[in-house]
């Protein structure tokens, strides 16, 4: 799978809401249904957040494919902690989770509790990683950082992600305590966003994915809510310590780190693009470590979540008060820095490049500019495009035709019957010409 | 072949907001496949001049023309002038008012920035009439 965002052909009007909200311009409407450009994607589910009709959805895999292994073990997400109303310990979850079809439960919370342990033991050394080091937590935003900011893909932290951690760690246990075949274990992470989910199967860190797949954390919300009533005393047991379990909000990697560094927690798209652009500019000198997540709130802003994320992230907060602050230790219970290590450079992917010959490139972009000009600039979305930009791009690129733009069409229909007045192509909340009785921002 | 010329209007008076000038322009010469190194050094330089002419000359307008072998940018404006360029260029000397010294502005890095990070840099001004700042950047 490459991309776990898809759109439901049969619920979408082509309302273009999806297109002007997508961060890098990958969505088009054609034939009146919104499509999306795949290299442009980085699975942030901001299209699925802002569609009015539901018509875009996160897929994630089915509870079905566990039946394709003798042995498996559940990776829960912390957000899937806060889901519920009412809940006295995590341990309620994991026991429920034994009880969904999964033989083990093995906490993505810990994978995270071990890296940051890993991080105050080991804080990196400033020479080789140049500053700020940046996060690898959140896959959108490392795809984003591969189209749009490859000058900083060497700020990215070399370690793999707290689910991968995990699942090499719970499929060793299973391996050990079944006496079965790795092949032979399903490991499965229960995750909050649609980048988890793609992250599950085509991990940008790794050669080879270490997740047998990725469940929503929607979907076992609905399964475990009843199993979950019906525990007396739970049999299992967390392990992860407060550090752990706070990355599933923004902030949470930050703060477990070695406290002498100064760092920037970021939550939004919008916000992320803005502060990776003044990192690129050499603006934020005096940081050491940046962590950014796509969603409101991080992890827990997830578009597979059931629970708003503010109201979660106060739910996580009460069930973690009673756990110690610390409860890994990465020596003892991993030991080998070297399983940690990605093992897959990040490679630069120039999806927005106009032409590999700069020459050419060039000339397409001064095309553009002109094509740009003579465009009404009014950014209506209904060529199909997310603004007249983009549109004009399309056009010089072969993607769109110019005459998708329905106002240059009007405009010359218009001159060629000799109609003099040239607002009379434009539908009458934009003409302007008329001066109005009053002021016309406000009615 | 002809360069790519780009031209940005840079709005006076919101100091909070300066920036998108450079920004836009960063996109443009990703598009084009410059080296990264260029990029940013031709953001930098542009991101100085659209501060100072948002501090001091109520805003202006930059024209970049992307040629083949450089990069050159003009930072056009109609504000007071430079009475003492020498001055000017000297690290930690700002005439920044208030305001933009408590949004963190005037350290007085601007035009020294623009000289460290270019390859050629000529500033013409006149008091009371305006002043235009062009770098060159080899590509």
């Amino acid at each position: 799978m490459e991309h776990s965002v898809t759109i439901e052909y049969a619920r979408c009007r082509g309302c273009t809401t999806c297109m002007k909200s997508c961060p890098t311009e990958a969505i088009r409407v054609r034939r009146g249904k919104a499509t999306i450009l795949k290299e442009r994607c980085v699975d942030c589910g901001e299209c699925i957040r802002s569609c009015p009709h539901k018509a875009i959805r996160a897929s994630s895999d089915s509870i079905s494919h566990l039946q394709d292994f003798r042995y498996n073990v559940a990776l829960p997400d912390p957000v899937l902690y806060g889901q519920f109303q009412n809940l006295d310990s995590i341990d309620f979850v994991l026991e429920g989770l034994t009880r969904v079809g999964f033989d083990a439960v093995f906490e993505t919370a810990k994978g995270s509790g071990l890296l940051s342990d890993y991080a105050r033991r080991y804080p990196p050394d400033p020479d080789p990683l140049p500053r700020p080091a940046i996060s690898s937590a959140c896959p959108a935003v490392l795809r984003l950082i591969r189209i749009r900011f490859p000058q900083l893909l060497e700020h990215i932290t070399s370690t793999i992600t707290p689910v991968e951690l995990a699942a090499i760690l719970a499929r060793q246990k299973a391996v050990l305590e079944t006496g079965l075949a790795p092949g032979e274990i399903g490991v499965f992470s229960i995750v909050p966003c649609s980048a988890q989910v793609t992250a599950a199967h085509t991990p940008d860190d790794l050669q080879q994915p270490v997740l047998d797949g990725a469940l929503s954390i929607r979907d076992l919300y609905l399964r475990l809510l009843t199993p979950m009533k019906q525990i007396g005393t739970p049999r299992t047991f967390s392990t992860a310590g407060k550090a752990g379990v706070r990355w599933a909000f923004c902030g949470g990697e930050a703060n477990a780190r070695s406290g002498s560094e100064r760092f920037l927690a970021v939550d939004g798209m919008d916000s992320v693009i803005r502060v990776l652009e003044a990192i690129e500019d050499n603006r934020v000198p005096d940081v050491d470590f940046v962590e950014l997540s796509a969603c409101t709130q991080g992890c827990v802003g997830g578009c597979l979540t059931v629970e708003d994320p503010f109201v979660s992230t106060m739910r996580l907060r009460h069930l973690i008060r009673n756990l110690p602050d610390f409860a890994s230790n990465f020596d003892a219970e991993v030991g080998d820095p070297g399983l940690i290590q990605a093992d897959k450079e990040l490679e630069f992917a120039p999806v927005f490049l106009l032409d590999t010959d700069r020459t050419a490139a060039m000339e397409k972009m001064t095309a553009i500019h002109e094509l740009e000009r003579r465009l009404p600039g009014l950014l209506c979305g209904s060529c199909g495009a997310p603004s007249c930009h983009a549109f004009a791009e399309d056009v010089i690129l072969g993607r769109a035709d110019r005459s998708d733009c329905i106002f240059q069409v009007r405009a010359r229909m218009k001159a060629m019957t000799g109609n003099e007045d040239p607002d009379d192509y434009l539908p009458t909340p934009f003409r302007r010409r008329k001066p109005p009785d009053s002021d016309p921002t406000h009615t | 072949m002809e360069p790519v010329k780009l031209v940005y209007p840079v709005e006076g008076g919101d100091l909070i907001e300066a920036g998108e000038a450079s920004s836009k322009m960063k996109m443009t010469l990703k598009k084009l496949g410059l080296p990264p190194d260029v990029i940013r050094r031709a953001s930098i330089c542009m991101y100085e001049g659209e501060i100072n002419m948002v501090i001091h000359a109520d805003g202006g307008r930059a024209e970049v023309d992307v040629g083949m072998d450089e990069i050159v940018i003009r930072m056009i404006d109609q504000g007071p002038g430079i009475p003492d360029v020498g001055k000017a260029m000297e690290e930690g000397f700002s005439t920044a008012g208030d305001m933009a010294r408590d949004l963190g502005f005037g350290a007085g890095m601007g035009l020294p920035n623009m000289k460290r990070y270019s390859d050629d840099m000529s500033i013409e001004t006149k008091v009371g009439t305006g002043t235009t700042v062009t770098i060159r950047i080899k590509i």
